[in-house]
């Protein structure tokens, strides 16, 4: 392609980020310093593009070393994989971790999302605010002009964000430095005297020069090259520095958000706390990669006939039958197909994936590898977004000692089956968890989601079959092969078979995720999240399903948790999430507040979500604010209709959900007055509109 | 080769049809059955009925985004509606076209779009809003627009503080920063099409992407650098396919500031381009003996409407007779 790119250089830190990931430049065309060969040859098309999708492997790497991306990093980034600078930036500002404008090394990201704001992260919010000034990822010019983002900025700066996923350790904080390698932190209970202490020194690696220059002054070699598909070799393990940035602290072990850890008859659970989630031996010891044995000893279509007939059904909230969705993906001719694991968990008030992840990382490993074998895909990608460093890290850890002990790789357990998997990593966009966004954003493009159809399992990702699962519904496969679909269906209910991860936050005794068969009341689980609690305060409202799902009042706790009791309910268990609100909540803030999460996450493609999300907000703020009347509900509920109608993809058509089960069930905004005492439009009278 | 009486017909302007036989499928458009070749949209559909269906996104030398949602129609068993402009007919598909459903969620588009961007050069949306009841001020007073580059400097997933008191809108003053054509977001509805003619589907220059995310998502250039710092080559075919105004001519844009644009006093000619040998059609726009703009015939089966800088700017020398006023960008474009 004949592109034309930015002059501006990159900084040396900026160009050497971004060779860690790609190689060294080949050539002048692709960024590299001009030699007389380069007139005698043209290196482009079709080569030169393919590795489009390393695009958002190339922008972390920058913004994990720099902490924003420059004109001459996203410059440089564009020659090394030919894209077109406009289109690369566009894909930069999709994302709300990318920053393009200089901001100092160290952002905190302060969850205000439902089940934080219950727990105080109003006060966290405004305590940052008088100690480190307003939020924001740094909009302003840079102070002096300097460019190539190479400034010793000691500065911190905070910005509000969704749902962290750490909900039953609310209100939280999630701290990330840039540098080589970048570290993370989590205050949860955010603690503002701890977030607001000046950045320590880091404890590994860096020295204060290295800091200065962004570069690997304490390394003695730079790590190796990544190889075409963006893996990292052993010898640099994980992304993030494994220490906490000083001076915040460690964070607790995974079984602390598992309050039933212990209990052997856990299938999903019962390894967290019980094993190393480092050790693969661990993992092995506890029964790990029998199920991916026994899966060989089934074959690819054995394998699908038990997760047919386990019933299982994908867990993210769509509920659609996995073993259809993968017998439909094996069967088709194109090849190769692809696995997409989503771990792109950040429906608020959900945390269950992460719990998985961080406690038990083996297991979506193996689940992956089962699920690649039974669907023959040749490569899996796992996408977890990029507010989970810690499961990031455990998972780049799991894939390394699973590729090094030949559980990943060519000719796996000699079974003549080759399987890889990919990690990438989300940049802070809900929409990239719905299933045609996720290959969007794998491939390198802005995470809009796609037109249905064609469906995943016949274009997916790269324009391949795909079969999409989430982390629990993978998880969940490895029971099934181990004791077959029909003793597996036989857990839960007829239709919603198997144990189910629920989220359990809010003004319960014991926040965490639980496991429970299907069929259990939400009365049930809520007295479990109680148990020990002397008077269990009694729940004005529960948030099922997340922003997504719908509100129940505090008396009707007695719907069972099942996909069809739900349904009777007219809710939805979406992805587990059970919110506990009790009186001291102001409703009518939660629902501002999930107003402005969809605004925030749209994508921006379709009209009815794009616009009237926005509406949405502003009408649930003048509502919320006194200046609303039955007018407004009446706009909500035309809003709603239309983004339920004639949205794109799922999140358009679901954010009117839990607005309208709070307007409907709770009957918030019953006390509205049917008219405003004063006339909003005074302005301009809303009769009809003349013609322009 | 024949061609079943229900197919739509091709341009009479076009070239004979050489495509092989296509199968055809059924569908029922608002009860009335019809047949359709394989591979046809609803809306095709749609239009060889006779049946008119609103569309702003959809372009057709494009394809489909999908994206303005104004041509909703109800597929029958479907939980949701669908875009008649990408959906293909498929065999036994049922269509409804102006239920209660599609209505409604047409008129809340067209509301939508209407209280958050300039309408007021988009052709059909008045009779549209007549049609479907829309009432865009129902939302409330419009907020003030904001000032220039403030909407291209908005980090993704954040926006300040909403009270409700003012409807958000995308308006923001017009980018004025070259003699050839203006681009004025505020008029803006996202529907792509700039872009995927700046990109690949026509152009291949890629000057333009989508940038931001959600309300703010925005046309822009690289970190919203002026069209001249750009990879723009001024082909203008973004403005051919711009169904709002938002991009137009400078001196469209210059004679509607000044209210002197009057297409009703405009003659439309189609030629043939006198540059080179490719033989591109140009139609002249021409108001009082001038040339005020240029576009080309879509359904040309070599060019569809597209042109290069010379075909789209480059008239200037057919009124360069002594003692005329050049006007903008007459004479010395582009230096």
């Amino acid at each position: 392609m004949d592109l034309q790119h930015l002059d501006t250089p990159p900084s040396d830190a900026e160009r050497a980020a971004v060779d860690a990931l790609l190689g060294p430049p080949g050539s002048a065309w692709e960024g590299g310093e001009r030699t007389g060969g380069d007139l005698r040859r043209a290196d482009g098309g079709q080569a030169a593009r393919g590795r489009r999708d390393l695009l958002l492997p190339a922008l972390h790497a920058v913004n994990d070393r720099i902490g924003w991306i420059s004109e001459g990093a996203l410059g440089y980034i564009c020659r090394r994989l030919t894209v077109p600078p406009a289109d690369a930036y566009g894909v930069a500002s999709f994302y709300s971790m990318f920053a393009l404008h200089e901001r100092p090394r160290r952002v905190l990201h302060v969850c205000t999302d439902i089940a934080c704001a219950a727990k105080g992260s109003g006060r966290i919010c405004r305590t940052l605010e008088e100690r480190l000034g307003p939020p924001g990822h740094g909009s302003a010019p840079p102070p002096d002009g300097e460019e190539g983002g190479h400034r010793d900025d000691p500065g911190v700066a905070w910005a509000e964000s969704p749902c962290l996923g750490m909900c039953e350790r609310a209100p939280a904080a999630l701290a990330i430095e840039a540098g080589d390698p970048p570290g993370y932190a989590v205050s949860a209970p955010a603690d503002p005297d701890v977030l607001c202490a000046p950045p320590g020194p880091r404890p590994t690696g860096a020295d204060g020069e290295d800091r200065a220059d962004g570069t690997a002054a304490g390394r003695a070699a730079p790590p190796p090259p990544a190889s075409s598909n963006g893996h990292r070799t052993p010898a640099h393990p994980t992304t993030f520095s494994p220490d906490p940035l000083a001076p915040l602290p460690a964070e607790p072990p995974a079984e602390a958000a598992v309050p039933q850890a212990g209990d052997t008859g856990l299938l999903l659970l019962g390894r967290i706390g019980a094993v190393d989630p480092t050790d693969l031996d661990s993992y092995r010891a506890a029964g790990g990669y029998t199920a991916l044995r026994r899966a060989i000893a089934l074959g690819p279509s054995g394998v699908i006939r038990e997760v047919t007939d386990s019933g299982l059904v994908g867990r993210g909230g769509a509920a659609f039958p996995t073993g259809r969705k993968w017998a439909g993906t094996a069967q088709r001719p194109e090849a190769p197909r692809y696995l997409v694991c989503n771990a792109d968990e950040s429906e608020p008030g959900t945390f269950k994936d992460r719990v998985l992840m961080e406690g038990d990382p083996f297991s979506v490993i193996e689940a992956m590898t089962v699920a690649g074998f039974a669907i023959g895909a040749a490569r899996g990608y796992l996408y977890i977004r990029g507010e989970y460093p810690l499961a990031l890290s455990r998972l780049e850890n799991a894939i390394a000692r699973a590729r090094a002990r030949g559980l990943l790789g060519e000719d796996i357990l000699g079974s003549g089956f080759s399987f890889d998997i990919e990690i990438r990593r989300g940049a802070g966009a809900y929409i990239c968890g719905e299933e045609t966004a996720i290959f969007n954003s794998i491939e390198g493009l802005r995470g809009e989601p796609r037109s249905k159809p064609p469906f995943p399992v016949e274009r997916g990702v790269f324009g391949r079959p795909t079969a999409v699962n989430n982390v629990e519904t993978l998880v969940n496969v490895l029971p099934i092969v181990q004791m077959g679909g029909p003793a597996y269906a036989r857990i839960g209910t007829g239709s919603s078979t198997g144990p189910k991860l629920f989220c359990v936050s809010g003004t319960v005794a014991r926040p965490g995720v639980y496991e429970v068969p299907f069929g259990a009341t939400l009365r049930d689980l809520v007295g479990l999240a109680n148990t020990g609690a002397a008077s269990p305060p009694e729940p004005r409202a529960v948030l099922l399903g997340g922003a997504a799902g719908g509100f129940l009042r505090g008396d009707e706790l007695d719907v069972p948790l099942t996909f069809e009791g739900a349904r009777e309910a007219g809710t939805t268990l979406g992805s587990g999430v059970v919110l506990v609100l009790d009186d001291t909540v102001d409703l009518p803030a939660v629902l501002v507040r999930i107003a402005a999460f969809f605004r925030d996450e749209s994508c921006g493609q379709c009209v009815p979500c794009r616009v009237g999300t926005v509406r949405q907000e502003e009408a649930l703020a003048r509502l919320s604010g006194g200046t609303g009347d039955g007018s407004d509900i009446a706009l909500l509920r035309d809003v709603g209709a239309a983004m339920r109608d004639a949205s794109i993809c799922g999140l358009g058509q679901t954010a009117w959900n839990a607005v309208e089960s709070a307007i409907d069930r709770l009957g918030v905004f019953a006390d509205a007055p049917t008219r405003r005492t004063l006339p909003l439009t005074a302005a301009a009278p809303s009769t009809t509109k003349e013609a322009p | 080769m024949t061609a079943a009486p229900e197919t739509p017909a091709p341009s009479p302007a076009g070239p004979v049809p050489l495509a092989p036989p296509r199968r055809l499928v059924g569908v029922t458009v608002d009860g009335e059955e019809l047949r359709v070749p394989e591979g046809s949209t609803l809306l095709d559909a749609c239009e060889a009925k006779g049946v008119d269906v609103p569309t702003l996104c959809y372009g057709d030398t494009l394809t489909p985004r999908n994206a303005c949602r104004v041509c909703v129609v109800e597929v029958e068993g479907a939980r949701t509606l669908a875009p008649a402009c990408s959906r293909k007919a498929e065999e036994g598909m049922s269509v409804l076209t102006d239920s209660e459903r599609v209505r409604h969620s047409r008129r809340l588009v067209l509301e939508l779009l209407g209280s958050s961007v300039d309408l007021s050069t988009t052709p059909g949306v008045p009779e549209w809003n007549e049609r479907y009841d829309a009432e865009p001020d129902r939302f409330g007073p419009r907020a003030e627009p904001a000032p220039l580059g403030e909407r291209d400097a908005r980090h993704a997933g954040e926006h300040g503080p909403v009270d409700g008191a003012a409807a958000a809108t995308v308006e923001q003053p017009a980018k004025d920063d070259n003699d050839l054509y203006v681009r004025d977001y505020g008029k803006c509805i996202m529907c792509y099409k700039c872009v995927d003619a700046c990109g690949e589907q026509w152009q291949n220059t890629f000057a333009i992407g989508i940038a931001g995310r959600g309300f703010d998502a925005r046309v822009s250039t690289e970190f919203d650098v002026g069209l001249p710092d750009s990879a723009c080559v001024y082909c203008g075919n973004c403005i051919e396919v711009c169904p709002t105004g938002a991009l137009s001519f400078a001196t469209e844009f210059d004679m509607r500031r000044e209210g002197t644009w009057d297409e009703e006093r405009q003659t439309q000619t189609t030629t043939v381009c006198t540059y080179c040998g490719v033989g591109c059609n140009v139609t002249l726009h021409v108001q009082d003996g001038e040339i005020v703009k240029t576009s080309s015939p879509h359904d040309n089966p070599v060019t569809h409407g597209n042109l290069c800088i010379k075909g789209r700017f480059g008239y200037q020398h057919v009124q360069n007779a002594p003692g005329r006023d050049q006007g903008r960008g007459g004479g010395e474009t582009m230096e």
